[in-house]
């Protein structure tokens, strides 16, 4: 199925939920959805047979700049080998996502380091907390606008 | 360091040989607790295998702090673990020494510009007798600073120092 085909048939199915994307000249084509409906969007995608997207490579956070943060998700399918990369926006004042660990297991461990890096939060994930930083740090790392603390718990952390 | 360390004003005979049979018991049977944390964890085990033997100055590996006289910090130490290193040092019943192994221990190694996660240098939060730097360093150097760390154990007394 190629990507015009699948984006047609998101745009048909969810209507204003697909807000763009970018599907010729690139290597990935992208498509962009609505934050909220991602769980709605992902659980076709895997469902419907003739997309079959039963893998999540990867879901990845990301911070644009200016505020803007957002989620990219990377998905492939073992049976109708085809790929395709769906991307959301956020903004810092108001990061939720809806979840999709209830479609791909694999988005728990995935979401959690999106939350951890970045603070975008994902509606109805079972464990939403902190995975590679320790429980107690205060800031999003990965964040452009995040500046390196002075001292975390007694220790200096700048050389 | 023990109960009988330092007491004494000056040395003698008895101190001296006393001296000797303590540190060359120490020195000769360094017991070092496994903490690997990284990529110098490799090069550890490859100097504990049986091409850059360790066996053979006596050092094998224990998991507990309670059973080893040497903590070798094989590795980058992140912030978070950070508080766990110093909660097993403080378990390590003394005389105890700490070779610190690699840049990442040593002084934040690759991570020391842009690493908001990672202490620079393990010394910050514990004494450290020897570093060996490298990154990783070869099994040689690390079996360098074991010797170095004998040549320092063979240097103590029980007597005071005498201060200048």
């Amino acid at each position: 199925m190629t990507a015009q085909t699948l984006s047609d048939m998101l745009r048909a199915r969810f209507g204003d939920a697909v807000t763009g994307g970018k599907l010729e000249g690139v290597h990935d084509p992208w498509i962009a959805i609505a934050p909220g409906r991602a769980r709605d969007i992902c659980a076709l995608l895997r469902d419907d047979p003739a997309t079959a997207f039963d893998v999540l490579m990867c879901l990845s956070g990301m911070d644009y700049g200016g505020g803007k943060l957002g989620v990219v998700y990377h998905l492939d399918s073992t049976t109708q080998h085809h790929r395709i990369v769906l991307k959301t926006e956020v903004t810092a004042a108001d990061p939720h996502v809806a979840s999709v660990e209830s479609v791909w297991k694999t988005a728990n461990w995935h979401e959690r380091e999106a939350f951890d890096l970045f603070g975008v939060v994902f509606d109805g994930h079972p464990d939403l907390r902190r995975i590679l930083m320790p429980d107690d740090w205060e800031g999003f790392p990965l964040r452009k606008d995040f500046r390196v603390p002075e001292f975390y718990n007694g220790m200096k952390v700048p050389y | 360091m023990g109960l009988l360390d330092q007491k004494f004003d000056n040395s003698n005979i008895v101190i001296t040989s006393m001296d000797n049979l303590l540190n060359w018991a120490r020195l000769s049977s360094l017991w070092g607790m496994q903490f690997g944390l990284a990529c110098c964890a490799i090069e550890m085990m490859a100097t504990g295998a049986s091409h850059y033997d360790l066996d053979r100055f006596g050092t094998f590996f224990r998991g507990t702090p309670r059973q080893s006289d040497v903590m070798i910090v094989a590795g980058t130490v992140t912030l978070k673990m950070a508080s766990r290193i110093k909660v097993l040092y403080d378990q390590m019943s003394e005389p105890r020494y700490v070779i610190s192994m690699g840049s990442c221990s040593n002084c934040g190694g690759p991570y020391w510009e842009h690493g908001y996660h990672v202490l620079k240098g393990v010394d910050r939060i514990i004494p450290v007798d020897v570093y060996v730097p490298g990154c990783p360093p070869r099994p040689e150097a690390l079996m360098e600073g074991l010797l170095k760390l004998q040549e320092k154990i063979r240097s103590e007394s029980l007597a005071r120092k005498q201060s200048a």
